[in-house]
């Protein structure tokens, strides 16, 4: 019986296994030595360079100025989704009727397409020129991806606090708690692991994001909103240095796999205190 | 007291969407009232821009595009996610940790690791600018997120559902197509609202593999949108509309199965 039941795991399961060898696996791995030649198919080059692409970002301003750019995207857009995500739950949990409306109302920025939701600031900083402005453009661009993120971190959040008993709250009501003790003692430690999962799965989207910048500013002005996505971007398909471009998205892609296995290591913590 | 409070939580929710209502707005106002300072409604509401937006710009055929993409990036990962998780969920399969493992990372790829060797692929198959590029690079985040979450719900299932199936002389696949999958099925329904979201949505990969109109999809036929003197923010606004009414119902009709796949996608395992 356990030798089919076996035999029939890896007939279910080779189907998808097969398209994701193809479509991921593959790649993955392609990336990696792509990262390592010179490749311009444009003009059918194709030579093995070893490390020197990476040696090169190494010193590399165009380069350095983005991950600077992400960084601080990253930081101050995560920060504001978790700080905002949190208020908003809280308000949220107050609510006593309407409940069903208030999470759909709260999910429309959250599911729209980021290209739409890159055209809808477009029009709205249309009287300003925030966008072309080399102080202004980056944090009008947090301010949009704030707009889209935040209500995911506000659903996460709500959804612990409705699981929370009511008893706990009565509880601190009989010892006399206040609101901000309420707060600071029971609410924001039972909270800690859906923010820190949160945290991290923001994180993750952060440092991956593309569709936002490339439409709302290209990355410009004087390069200001040039994230590493997109670097890598104009890198590959913009000059076509399909090697070099590589050697970016690797570069990318190890940080936000080291973001990752985090995060499964937090959820996992997660688990076991649950 | 209580019923004050909930109304000005709703009304906080409300401005925190105007953005939204706003677009909809100018998507409804003539172009001659759109740069009038200080004016917030169309004096004579008109369905002009959309008009013009259905009949002479590419937007309808990228909306079919990206129907059929989504639709079939939904069906293909919906269909080998299912059956892969419940070999992932029930059955004997050596590497099954390794193999979770690996899926689970496979959803937090940034898509700019996967693009170059993708579009290398895409070449070498002669698959530029048609649906199937699209579908193929879509289905490399879909299938890792049904897996993963299908496989969750389904290890969730009572195992005894199964064993009176098999009191009652089904087989493996019997149960699973008499039992477990109508059990699973909110479940199911969950992953596949989520692929259809992502697809939908998606922008880097389809705006890379298409190069036409045969094959753009909407939100990339959104990004290219003509505006050759000057921005037609009308049409724009009407366009973007379009683009976003698909999740916006999914959200306003579907939110129970969309939320249930949402706080299972980031809580559980």
């Amino acid at each position: 019986m356990s030798g089919r039941d076996t035999r029939l795991g890896w007939i279910l399961l080779s189907p998808a296994l097969a398209v994701l060898a193809l479509v991921t696996l593959y790649p993955v791995l392609s990336v990696l030595w792509l990262s390592l030649q010179r490749r311009v198919p444009v003009f059918d080059i194709a030579r093995f360079v070893g490390l020197a692409h990476y040696a090169f970002l190494a010193r590399d301003p165009g380069f350095w100025n983005a991950a600077g750019v992400t960084a601080l995207f990253t930081a101050v857009s995560v920060a504001l989704e978790v700080a905002l995500g949190l208020a908003a739950a809280l308000a949220l949990s107050r609510l006593v009727r309407w409940r069903v409306a208030a999470v759909a109302l709260l999910l429309v920025p959250w599911c729209l397409p980021g290209v739409v939701t890159a055209r809808l600031f477009e029009w709205l900083y249309s009287p300003t020129a925030w966008l072309a402005d080399p102080a202004r453009a980056l944090p009008a661009l947090i301010a949009a991806d704030v707009w889209r993120t935040t209500p995911f971190v506000a659903l996460l959040a709500y959804a612990r606090l409705a699981s929370i008993p009511v008893g706990v709250w009565e509880a601190a009501a009989v010892d006399g708690a206040g609101a901000l003790a309420t707060l600071r003692v029971i609410t924001l430690p039972l909270l800690a692991p859906v923010l820190l999962v949160a945290t991290l799965f923001r994180t993750l989207d952060a440092l991956r994001a593309f569709d936002l910048m490339f439409v709302l500013t290209g990355g410009g002005p004087a390069a200001t909103t040039e994230t590493l996505t997109l670097y890598a971007y104009r890198n590959l398909f913009q000059t076509l240095q399909l090697g070099f471009g590589a050697a970016v998205a690797v570069l990318i892609f190890a940080l936000v796999t080291a973001v990752a296995a985090a995060h499964l290591l937090a959820v996992e913590r997660t688990e076991e205190r649950a | 007291m209580k019923r004050g409070t909930s109304l000005l939580v709703l009304l906080a929710l409300l401005l925190y969407a105007s953005p939204v209502a706003w677009q909809v707005l100018t998507s409804i106002t003539p172009a001659e009232e759109l740069m009038e300072p200080g004016r917030w409604l169309p004096s004579r509401p008109t369905l002009a821009n959309y008009q013009a937006v259905v009949t002479r710009s590419p937007l309808p055929r990228s909306l079919l595009n990206s129907a059929i993409v989504a639709i079939a990036t939904t069906a293909l990962a919906t269909a080998l996610g299912s059956l892969g998780a419940y070999a992932l969920a029930r059955l004997p399969v050596p590497g099954r940790r390794g193999i979770m493992l690996a899926i689970v990372m496979s959803t937090a790829f940034p898509a700019i690791a996967t693009v170059a060797p993708l579009y290398l692929i895409v070449r070498a198959l002669d698959l530029r600018d048609t649906w199937w590029a699209v579908i193929l690079a879509h289905t490399s985040f879909a299938l890792p997120l049904v897996l993963w979450l299908v496989a969750g719900f389904m290890r969730a299932l009572p195992r005894e559902l199964e064993e009176a199936a098999f009191v009652d002389g089904a087989g493996r696949l019997g149960a699973l197509r008499h039992v477990v999958l109508p059990a699973a099925a909110p479940g199911v329904a969950s992953a596949a609202l989520l692929a259809f979201l992502f697809s939908w949505n998606e922008f880097l990969f389809a705006y890379t593999f298409t190069a036409t109109e045969a094959s753009r999809t909407a939100p990339v036929a959104l990004a290219l949108f003509p505006g050759v003197f000057e921005v037609p923010w009308g049409d724009l606004a009407a366009a973007a509309v379009l683009v976003g009414l698909p999740p916006i119902l999914v959200v306003a009709l579907l939110q129970r199965p969309l939320v249930r796949g949402l706080l299972a996608g980031s809580l559980k395992e």
